[in-house]
C-alpha cells in the first residue's frame, strides 16, 4: 500500500511507517554481528499492525479515511516502546512490548492450558520462566477522538513528555497523554464567516527543548512561533516569520507555491526548516524578516506551474528532514528523486530511489535534470520526469547517516557506510 | 490575430502583468489564457468527492487564485456583466450536477442568506462558459468549507444519502469527463505566459507535456471508478450490513 509517513524513533533503532490502508509497519535495526559483517545494522520487519480502520461519519455522511497521516514516537521510559499514530480525525497511542519468556509448570493447568485433573496433582511446583520465540505485542493504550472538525495534518510530542499537540487545517489542540476525553484548544484561525477563509494551518511542531514554544506554518507561506505562557489561546504569535514576495517572480501561482508543506525544528532548536513547492528554507529563530538559507529543489518546474496546477501536482506536500548534526537537509521531489543539501559546503546532490538504480549495497549514482544547454549522457530532461513518482516522505536517523525514503509503496533505506558518523 | 470570441475593449498594454514585456503579442492570448485558468479553477472547486471531505487547503488555495484573477480582471475592466439567461445551454448542463449539490446544501442551511446575489454588485460574470459556475462561486466555497457546520445542523441521514446518490448518478454518467473534454492544448501555453516566463523556450505542444495531458484525464476516470465503490458502500450502509 502507499506509504504515507515515515519516522525513526529517538535512538534510530526503530523505524515506523504508516500507509494509506491504516497499517503501521515497524522495522528494527539488527545489531551488528561479526558473523555477517555485510548485514550489519540492516532493518528488518519488527511488527505490523492495523492502526486505523475506515470509518463513516453518519452525521456528515462522509467517509473518514484510515490513511495514517503522521506517526510520532514517544521517548522511551522502560522496556516498552510507544508511538502516536493519527489519521484525519483520531489519534491513537500504541504500546509495543516484547515477550521472549513464558512461564511453564503451572499447578492447575497443563501445557496446553487445560485444567488438570486435581487428583493427579501430588506436589506443588513453582512455575519457571522459560525462553520462547520473540513475540512483539502491540496494544492500543489511548484513543484521542473527537478533537478535530477538520483534517489532522500534524502531531508533535512536547519535550515535557507529558503533552502533545495535534493540528488540523484551522485549529491546534493540546492533549495530555493520559487524558483522552479532554483537549485544550491553543490556536484557532477559523474566521467567523467561513467565506472569509483565505489561510489554513499546514504543519505544526513543538520546539525540541522549550516546552512552551511551538511553531505552525500556513498556506500563505508564513510561520508563527507561539509561546504558551503568553495566553491560553495562542492566536497572537510571538514571532512571525515571513519572506517578502519577490516581485519579479510574481504569478497567479505565487501564493500556492509559497504554501509551506512541512516545518521542522533543527535538533539544536536554533533553526527551522521549511519546505514549499520549489524550495527548502532554513530560518533562524532570531530573525523573522527572511530565511537565512534558501535551496532550490527543482526550480526547472517554475515554468511548468500551470500544467502542474492542472494536474494537481502543485498541491503535493513534500516533507523535509535534518540530519542529526543539522549540517545536511533532505527533501523529496518527482521521478523518485530526492535531494540533499550540505549547509556547510553548499554542495547538493540528487539521488534516485528506484529498484533499477539501487541494487543492494551498490553506491547510489547522483542524478541530474537537464534544463537545456549541454546535456550529459545520463541526464533526465524535465519533460520526461514522471510526476506520478513523488517522494513526499523522508526521514533521517537521529545520529547516523541512514535515511529512509518512501517512494509510493516502496520503502528504501540508504546507509552511508563510509561516513557513518555525522560531520 | 486576436483569439476568437474575445472582444477587446481597447488596445490595452498590460502594464507589468506577469512579467510580460509590455506590448508583447502575447497580450490578447494572455486574456484568453487567464480566462482558461479561471475556468479550470472553478471546475476544480466544484469537483468534490462527496463521500470524502474535500481537502480544505487545496480548496482555499484554488479559491484564492480565483479571487486574484477576478481582481485583476476587474482592474483590467474585462470582467463583463452577463445575464444568466444568456449563458450557453451546454455548459449549464455540464455544471448542473454540482450546482444542484450546492443548491441543496444552501436550501438546508435555512437562515444562511443566499450568497452575494443582492450585494449591490451586479451579477458580474466573466464569460459564458462559467455563468452558472460564477453564480455558484460563493456557494461551492461555503458549501465546501461550511460542510462541517451546515451538515452538523442538518442531521438527516436520509437527506444526505439523497445528495450522495445525486452526485454519484451525475458523476457516473460521465459528466466529469465532459467537464474536461474542453481542455485543449492551449492550456499548456499558459505555462509560458502566466508563470511570467515568456522568453522561455517553447517546448511546443510536444512530447513531455503530453504527460500532463494524460495526468489530467486520469483523475476524472479514477473518480468515476471510485464512485461505483462509493455507491456500493452507501448501499451497504442502507441495508445495514
Amino acid at each position: 500500500d502507499i506509504i504515507s509517513t515515515v519516522e525513526f524513533n529517538h535512538t534510530g533503532e526503530l523505524l515506523a511507517t504508516g500507509d494509506k490502508g491504516g497499517r503501521v509497519v515497524i522495522f528494527q535495526r539488527e545489531p551488528e554481528s561479526k558473523n555477517a559483517p555485510h548485514s550489519q545494522g540492516e532493518y528488518d520487519v519488527y511488527s505490523t499492525f492495523q492502526s486505523h480502520e475506515p470509518e463513516f461519519d453518519y452525521l456528515k455522511s462522509l467517509e473518514i479515511e484510515e490513511k495514517i497521516n503522521k506517526i510520532k514516537w514517544l521517548p522511551q521510559h522502560n522496556a516498552a516502546h510507544s508511538l502516536l499514530s493519527t489519521n484525519d480525525k483520531t489519534i491513537k497511542l500504541w504500546k509495543i512490548t516484547e515477550r521472549d519468556k513464558r512461564p511453564e509448570g503451572y499447578n492447575l493447568k497443563d501445557e496446553e492450558g487445560k485444567l488438570k485433573d486435581l487428583s493427579t496433582v501430588t506436589s506443588l511446583q513453582v512455575p519457571v520462566l522459560k525462553p520462547m520465540d520473540l513475540m512483539v505485542e502491540v496494544s492500543p493504550r489511548r484513543v484521542f477522538a473527537n478533537g478535530h472538525t477538520y483534517h489532522i495534518n500534524s502531531i508533535s510530542v512536547n519535550s515535557d513528555c507529558e503533552t502533545y499537540m495535534s493540528a488540523d487545517d484551522l485549529r491546534i489542540n493540546l492533549w495530555h497523554l493520559a487524558v483522552t476525553d479532554r483537549s485544550f484548544n491553543i490556536v484557532d484561525i477559523k474566521p467567523a464567516n467561513m467565506e472569509d477563509l483565505t489561510e489554513v494551518i499546514t504543519a505544526s511542531e513543538f520546539h525540541p527543548h522549550h516546552c512552551n514554544l511551538f511553531v505552525y506554518s500556513s498556506s500563505k507561506g508564513s510561520l508563527r512561533l507561539c509561546d504558551m505562557r503568553a495566553a491560553a489561546l495562542c492566536d497572537k504569535h510571538s514571532k512571525l516569520f515571513e519572506e517578502p514576495e519577490d516581485p519579479s517572480n510574481r504569478s497567479f501561482f505565487s501564493e500556492i507555491i509559497s504554501s509551506v508543506s512541512d516545518v521542522k525544528f533543527s535538533h539544536s532548536g536554533r533553526y527551522m526548516l521549511t519546505r514549499d513547492y520549489l524550495t527548502v528554507k532554513v530560518w533562524d529563530l532570531n530573525m523573522e524578516a527572511r530565511p537565512i538559507e534558501t535551496y532550490q529543489v527543482h526550480d526547472y518546474l517554475r515554468s511548468k506551474l500551470c500544467s502542474l496546477y492542472e494536474n494537481d501536482c502543485i498541491f503535493d506536500k513534500f516533507e523535509c528532514a535534518w540530519n542529526g548534526s543539522d549540517s545536511v537537509i533532505m527533501t523529496g521531489a518527482y521521478n523518485n528523486f530526492f535531494r540533499m543539501f550540505d549547509r556547510n559546503t553548499k554542495r547538493d546532490v540528487t539521488l534516485e530511489a528506484s529498484r533499477e538504480s539501487s541494487k543492494p549495497r551498490a553506491v547510489l549514482k547522483p542524478r541530474r535534470v537537464c534544463v537545456g544547454g549541454k546535456r550529459r549522457r545520463d541526464d533526465i530532461s524535465v519533460d520526461s520526469l514522471d510526476f506520478t513518482k513523488k517522494i513526499l516522505h523522508t526521514a533521517w536517523h537521529p545520529a547516523e547517516n541512514i535515511i529512509a525514503v518512501a517512494a509510493t509503496n516502496n520503502l528504501y533505506i540508504f546507509q552511508d557506510k563510509v561516513n557513518s558518523e555525522m560531520h | 490575430m486576436f483569439a476568437r470570441g474575445l472582444k477587446r475593449k481597447s488596445a490595452e498594454e498590460p502594464e507589468d502583468v506577469e512579467g510580460c514585456p509590455a506590448g508583447a503579442r502575447a497580450a490578447p492570448s494572455y486574456s484568453l489564457q487567464r480566462q482558461s485558468l479561471l475556468d479550470m479553477s472553478l471546475v476544480k472547486l466544484q469537483l468534490c468527492h462527496m463521500l470524502v471531505e474535500p481537502n480544505l487547503c487545496r480548496s482555499v488555495l484554488i479559491a484564492n487564485t480565483v479571487r486574484q484573477i477576478q481582481e485583476e480582471m476587474t482592474r483590467d475592466g474585462t470582467w463583463r456583466v452577463l445575464a444568466p439567461q444568456a449563458a450557453g445551454r451546454a455548459p449549464l448542463d455540464r455544471l448542473v450536477s454540482t450546482d444542484i449539490l450546492c443548491r441543496s446544501v444552501r436550501e438546508q442551511e435555512g437562515e444562511c442568506p443566499a450568497p452575494d446575489m443582492g450585494d449591490g454588485q451586479p451579477d458580474l460574470v466573466p464569460g459564458p462558459a462559467v455563468a452558472p459556475a460564477a453564480q455558484a462561486l460563493r456557494s461551492p466555497q461555503s458549501s465546501l468549507w461550511e460542510g462541517d457546520g451546515s451538515r452538523e445542523s442538518r442531521g438527516g441521514f436520509q437527506k444526505s444519502l439523497d445528495q450522495i446518490f445525486e452526485t454519484l448518478e451525475s458523476q457516473a454518467s460521465g459528466s466529469v469527463e465532459e467537464l474536461f473534454a474542453d481542455v485543449d492544448s492551449s492550456y499548456y501555453d499558459l505555462d509560458a505566459v502566466l508563470t511570467g516566463m515568456v522568453g522561455s523556450t517553447s517546448s511546443g505542444p510536444g512530447s513531455g507535456l503530453q504527460a500532463f495531458a494524460s495526468a489530467t484525464t486520469s483523475p476524472p476516470s479514477s473518480s468515476c471508478r471510485s464512485d461505483l465503490g462509493e455507491l456500493d458502500h452507501a448501499v451497504e450502509i442502507l441495508v445495514e450490513t
